[in-house]
């Protein structure tokens, strides 16, 4: 028999957070630290507009690109949050997540053997995606004494005559780094000169602690470079809703359509006019999620400090990401360890890409009380290393 | 800082002053400071315990009475007010907007002593019209907190 597996998808590598899920799902009483979720449950508002558009009996397809009355809502509050300005019959597209969005970006810009420049730590999909688009991923390794941000030099290191896209995916997950206007500014200056296009992972643009988020589609002369991706899963506690979108300069986004026509049809019906409700009156619960994600950014940020797991303050997500490199183990090795012995589940930094190697990342999307006993946990096992290293 | 301070301690009262100094980000000698000045000034004016009764071997029963009274000259609803909150029957005493003009909120061991409270001291007060007794049947949530089970964490233990 042929062999039935195309070479792309044997090539891509699983993701590496998969492969720890298998080990802790053995696991029946271990706690987490390693969700890339929100704890809240969507506001009650926003799932009652779900309920009650099924009860209507809403339960056809959508326009491919997504509910006028959405998208017109999208274009809102980009206005309203970010002073952008989007035509929502032409440069919005309502997708599955914003998973979806940066697959079909991605595919609607890249041709065989276009590179594209990928940062890493990053989510896990960025690379896989390129090598479905039959694109080169090229990755950038963030560096801890920058907050892993990414600068000019670094940028400019890695393009080639082949370079075509950049994915910009701040704020950052698993760092928790944000980029700052001078730091976009210096990042869209290298665009423009050398041509590069911008699929800018905006997902976690609500949840920023000093200062408001900023686009680099807001930077002058990017907004028509630059596909912006943003979604309803961080900002409203809306995960399981997949439901993202996406905003392009138009000659872009037809395509994108195009494509999302093809594999996709529309994004979930219910979930599209639950989203109007979270944009039109969500925002106050935005501000509520928002100071608790802060109040235990900052419980998490002092008490990983205090037991000796250096970290950076993040600014953004809801991410810490101390390094452990001073232990003398594999962030691997941390991760299963902390596991088996403490039964406390954290992703390791390499999930994220190579360079994550040495780090951890640890979610602060959980109550207060939750982290404190997580926390006990860690720094026993911290402790434990410590007598360890000091012996051998 | 206060409305973060106090969103956090209405919530949790018993939370300790070393983490809210944390969470928000500050000393914990300015947070013991501005959680006294507050108690001077009457912002907060007390910690209490929430009590699901029903979950106890104690009875308890507490009802709801509209009250109608007569607002007195120069005083408004003040007066009578203050009169009816004296009593350490009475739970709450809340001024209405519609149909009436009083929410009194009781709470005793038994709906006999409530009915002898609102016949016997309640409506004989001079500037009360009428009053309409409501018993509270069951109790789903209290104080912003469902009384019922708590819910699990039914989130995957490690997503991307």
């Amino acid at each position: 028999m042929r062999d039935p597996i195309s070479k792309v998808a044997k090539d891509m590598k699983p993701s590496g957070i998969r492969k720890f899920f298998d080990i802790v799902s053995e696991m029946t009483d271990a706690i987490s630290l390693g969700v890339g979720e929100p704890d809240f449950d969507t506001p009650w508002h926003i799932r009652e507009e779900g309920i009650y558009s099924l009860e209507k009996g809403r339960t056809f397809y959508t326009s491919n690109a997504g509910l006028k009355e959405l998208k017109i809502e999208i274009c809102n509050y980009l206005k309203r949050k970010m002073n952008l300005d989007y035509n929502h019959n032409e440069e919005v597209i309502v997708t599955v997540g914003g998973s979806e969005a940066i697959d079909i970006a991605l595919r609607a810009m890249i041709d065989p053997g276009d590179e594209v420049l990928v940062p890493q730590p990053s989510y896990v999909s960025y690379v896989p995606c390129v090598e479905l688009a039959r694109g080169v991923p090229v990755v950038i390794n963030l560096k801890a004494e920058n907050e892993f941000r990414l600068t000019k030099e670094e940028l400019l290191e890695h393009i080639t005559d082949k370079t075509k896209v950049l994915v910009l995916p701040f704020p950052n997950n698993p760092t928790g780094a944000i980029l700052e206007k001078k730091d976009l500014e210096e990042i869209a200056r290298v665009c423009i000169e050398k041509d590069i296009y911008v699929i800018s992972d905006e997902i976690y643009s609500e949840l920023t602690y000093s200062g408001k988020h900023i686009s680099i589609a807001c930077i002058e002369g990017m907004k028509e470079r630059t596909v912006l991706i943003n979604g309803f899963s961080k900002a409203y506690a809306m995960t399981g809703w997949r439901l993202g979108y996406a905003c392009a300069p138009k000659i872009i986004m037809e395509q994108m359509i195009k494509i999302h026509q093809f594999a996709i049809m529309c994004a979930p019906t219910t979930s599209q006019y639950a989203a109007v409700e979270a944009l039109k009156n969500g925002d106050a619960d935005v501000d509520r999620m928002r100071e608790s994600y802060n109040q235990r950014r900052k419980y998490l940020v002092h008490e990983l400090n205090d037991m000796g797991l250096d970290c950076f303050e993040p600014y953004g997500a809801f991410y810490v990401f101390p390094c452990i490199k001073k232990f003398g183990i594999t962030s691997d090795e941390f991760a299963t360890r902390l596991l088996m012995e403490e039964k406390v589940a954290i992703v390791p930094g390499t999930a994220f890409g190579d360079c994550g190697e040495g780090f951890l990342r640890i979610s602060y999307a959980y109550s207060i009380d939750n982290l404190k006993i997580a926390l006990g946990r860690v720094r026993k096992f911290v402790e434990r290393l410590e007598n360890e290293h000091s012996t051998t | 800082m206060r409305e973060e301070l106090l969103r956090i301690i209405e919530k949790n009262s018993r939370i300790d002053l070393k983490d809210i100094a944390i969470m928000l980000g500050a000393e914990e000698a300015e947070v013991a400071n501005e959680i006294a000045a507050m108690e001077k000034e009457k912002i907060i004016c007390g910690y209490y315990t929430l009590i699901n009764w029903d979950n106890t071997s104690d009875e308890r029963v507490s009802a709801l009475i509209e009250v109608r009274v007569t607002p007195q000259r120069g005083m408004g609803f003040d007066n009578i007010a203050q009169r009816i909150a004296k009593y350490d029957e009475v739970k709450a005493v809340y001024l209405m907007s519609g149909g009436f003009d009083f929410t009194v909120i009781l709470e005793e061991k038994s709906m006999k002593e409530i009915a002898q409270f609102v016949t016997s001291k309640l409506s004989t007060l001079d500037q009360i019209l009428n009053t309409a007794t409501h018993f509270v049947l069951k109790k789903y949530k209290d104080y912003g907190v469902t009384m019922i089970e708590e819910e699990k964490d039914e989130r995957m233990l490690v997503t991307p």
